[in-house]
């Protein structure tokens, strides 16, 4: 069991936990995720970790709710627990000094993105931050992404926020005007990093993207998460999940993603029913 | 199950001589029905009434020189145990069963007996053996239906203290004996729940997680402290276990999935066996969605293989509500490595095989979901290594048979977080095990034990036991007299 200690709405249907773990705060590195369960019946649901802070032993998780356990989640309050929570799970994310690197973050994936972010800049390089919204309203951490990064550029699909446009705009654009960073670590929905990827291997710019594709135990054993990297089959829970952009089949990964969505929709929807009832029986005076 | 006791008739049985008693036949144990089961989760077969045990029990001709206990992979004094049960004392029966072997009704499920204890048995050779594996069952179960379980007493503390790695066969067995010999015993498990291979692996239908978990609760009633969610190799290596424990036994288990490198098989619809049984045991995808975790809903499923594990897979698909279950073997049904008594449920559950089949690609829809398997027919050659005969493709004879969903259940490696973290630690380049003395269990780390299949590769739940109570005793020595290097411990 680990307790909540805040559970924060950021941003629409994104909420932000700092949760005692205090043995994952002490050993995660960037790139790291941990497996949580809410509770007895739960699945297995993969987080990266965005924060930890040793001395309080705590680590952040931010997490978007897009289905039953995500919406679940969402519900508990500061001291209630959620059943388990392992980690830290999978290869930290390589770092070393490059020169100026580009971290960006697509949506959801601002929040992997962070501690990023901020071991790049820890070691030496020169961070530019490139994050993407589809809304102003769904823009998360900003500021701590300002505090990681030596320079951030926002861009929103409906330019309610910074430039209008794709984080693929903005990388077009910086590389036009400024010509190629060394390295550049995209994370958030496949098609981002998918595309991100396609630009930057145009210009020969070394990528790493993390994945989160669907996973069960989350130390090899179930092969779930199995993705396509340069023809050889890795399983991202082990070997990932950061990958070399240039090499990873997100079309298949894209796929991968989509297998479970109508049993998915269908545990929310019911999920969701069974709230209104339940409102609908106390808002019901006897 | 009936549990009423006929003392007349048990006098009488006792009263027979060798050669009625070779008259008996061997007793079945009543099972659900093939059309019933198939669309449960429930355990298979329902055990022994009380009486039929005693009958069974009484084909036994408790021999001088029992074979059957050579068969046996820790040595269960078999006649020792039947012959209380002749008598009716099932208590006394199951102590001396747990003299040997602490988780009899897991044992007494998933054990190969056929080709164990009961594959040496001298009645099986003018006829049927002594249902041994049943009867060891029976003996667990009434302990337990009887609220008369009782962990084995602890031995006086030494002040040593043990990590085990894993809460499989192997990590339960050791640590069982551990305390045994008065070692403080902490488990380090990676799931959320214990029990290793019993829990996510082997189905509900063959062994209930019921059984599992009051085994675990043995453990932990002998002061086994458990802590879950806990990777080694993660959030801590070996070399940081041995700082706080005076010995570190690992029992990592067969956790790497193989695949066949074809095309197609990272299509949606294709799993692994291990992700296809942890959906369904660990995580009860088939209660969805009151459990969160979803599985395929399938139609037509092909399984690969033609183990244990395969059957296990096919059934489960049956049950999950596949119409058209194939399993599909490159062999003949002689060289199948599955238990006789699998293959014969899986048959019953109109598991349709496959034999002399091997998958060649797998042919997805436009939503990148497998929708065909195409195979290969194949001939049996010469002898290969393993001493059966090579299957060899036939020219042309491929054909696709319309699947939605295909398991691929045709083995496991080691898992190679720990071997991979630990440093000092060899492993076998071609077979990813820890290099393990199988006399002591010590690998080439001082104070490192290991055992299962970890060790030797995937192989089955009695041999892991066999490992982890040698480990114990291995390790026992080690922490007494410090001396590491033995070839072999007493």
């Amino acid at each position: 069991m680990n307790e909540i200690l805040e559970n924060t709405v950021i941003a629409e249907s994104v909420n932000r936990y700092v949760i005692a773990a205090p043995k994952i705060a002490q050993r995660r590195k960037a790139g790291q995720f941990v497996i949580v369960r809410v509770d007895e019946h739960g699945e297995r649901i993969p987080l990266t970790i965005a924060d930890a802070d040793p001395a309080r032993g705590t680590i952040t998780l931010v997490v978007q709710a897009v289905g039953k356990s995500t919406a679940q989640m969402a519900t508990l309050k500061p001291g209630d627990s959620l059943r388990d929570v392992v980690g830290p799970l999978g290869a930290p994310t390589h770092i070393e000094r490059r020169g100026t690197a580009v971290v960006i973050g697509g949506g959801i994936g601002i929040a992997p993105a962070h501690p990023i972010a901020q071991a790049l800049k820890a070691a030496g390089n020169t961070v530019i931050s490139i994050l993407g919204a589809r809304t102003q309203a769904l823009l998360i951490m900003e500021e701590e992404m300002r505090r990681a990064s030596d320079e951030v550029i926002v861009c929103t699909d409906d330019g309610t926020c910074g430039l209008q446009g794709f984080v693929t705009h903005a990388l077009a654009d910086l590389i036009a005007q400024r010509g190629k960073p060394d390295f550049v670590f995209a994370v958030g929905p496949v098609p981002m990093m998918k595309y991100v990827s396609l630009l930057t291997k145009e210009h020969g710019i070394p990528t790493m993207v993390s994945l989160n594709p669907i996973m069960v135990d989350g130390t090899g054993m179930c092969g779930g998460c199995r993705v396509t990297v340069g023809s050889e089959m890795k399983f991202a829970c082990v070997d990932g999940p950061d990958f070399d952009g240039h090499l990873v089949d997100f079309d298949e990964l894209i796929k991968r993603q989509a297998f479970y969505k109508e049993q998915e929709q269908l545990a929310y929807q019911q999920m969701q029913e069974r709230c209104q009832a339940e409102s609908l029986a106390q808002a019901t005076p006897s | 199950m009936s549990d009423q006791l006929d003392p007349h008739e048990i006098e009488r049985l006792r009263s027979l001589k060798p050669k009625e008693r070779m008259q008996i036949p061997r007793q079945q144990m009543p099972e659900q029905a093939p059309d019933v089961r198939r669309a449960n989760f429930r355990e298979v077969p329902h055990g022994l009434p009380a009486m039929t045990a005693i009958v069974e029990a009484n084909r036994c001709l408790a021999c001088k020189k029992p074979a059957c206990v050579e068969g046996c992979p820790v040595g269960i004094d078999i006649p020792g145990f039947v012959a209380l049960i002749v008598q009716g004392d099932f208590e006394g029966a199951v102590r001396k069963v747990k003299e040997t072997n602490m988780l009899p009704a897991i044992c007494g499920r998933v054990c190969p007996q056929e080709a164990q204890c009961e594959a040496l048995c001298v009645v099986g050779k003018r006829g049927d053996p002594v249902a041994i594996g049943r009867l060891e069952r029976f003996v667990a179960d009434w302990e337990r239906e009887h609220g008369l379980v009782e962990p084995p007493p602890t031995g006086a503390p030494t002040g040593k203290s043990v990590g085990v790695v894993g809460s499989g066969p192997a990590g339960l067995t050791a640590a069982i004996d551990l305390r045994r010999l008065g070692h403080e015993v902490t488990i380090y498990e990676a799931l959320h729940a214990p029990g290793g291979v019993l829990m996510y692996g082997i189905p509900e239908f063959r062994l209930p997680k019921s059984i599992v978990s009051a085994e675990v609760e043995v453990v932990q009633r002998m002061g086994v402290q458990i802590e879950y969610n806990y990777v080694i190799g993660q959030i801590e290596t070996v070399d940081e276990l041995l700082e706080r424990h005076d010995a570190v036994f690992l029992g990592t288990g067969a956790g790497l999935p193989w695949f066949m490198n074809l095309p197609g098989e990272n299509l949606n619809g294709v799993y692994s066996a291990n992700e296809y049984l942890t959906r369904c045991n660990l995580m009860r995808a088939y209660e969805f969605p009151y459990s969160d975790t979803p599985i395929a809903a399938s139609e037509r499923v092909a399984v690969i293989g033609g183990g244990n594990v395969a059957m296990d897979v096919a059934r489960t698909a049956a049950r999950l509500g596949a119409k058209e279950v194939y399993l599909i073997y490159r062999r003949s049904e002689a060289e199948m490595p599955a238990r006789i008594e699998e293959i014969h449920h899986a048959r019953e559950e109109g598991i349709v095989f496959k034999l002399l089949h091997n998958p060649v690609r797998y042919i997805g829809d436009e939503c990148g979901r497998v929708c065909q398997v195409e195979c290969i027919r194949m001939e049996l050659g010469e002898p290969d290594a393993s001493g059966r005969r090579r299957p060899v493709p036939v020219e042309g004879s491929q054909f696709t048979i319309d699947v939605d969903t295909v398991v691929v259940a045709i083995g496991n490696g080691p898992n190679p977080l720990v071997p991979k973290t630990t440093a000092g630690l060899d492993v076998d380049a071609r077979h990813g095990t820890v290099k393990t003395n199988l006399e002591t269990m010590r690998t080439s780390k001082r104070g490192v034990f290991a055992g299962g299949d970890i060790a030797i590769g995937a192989a089955t739940v009695i041999l892991a036991m066999g490992h982890g109570r040698k480990a114990a005793r291995s390790i026992d020595h080690f922490l007494r007299t410090g001396v590491w290097d033995v070839e072999k411990v007493e």
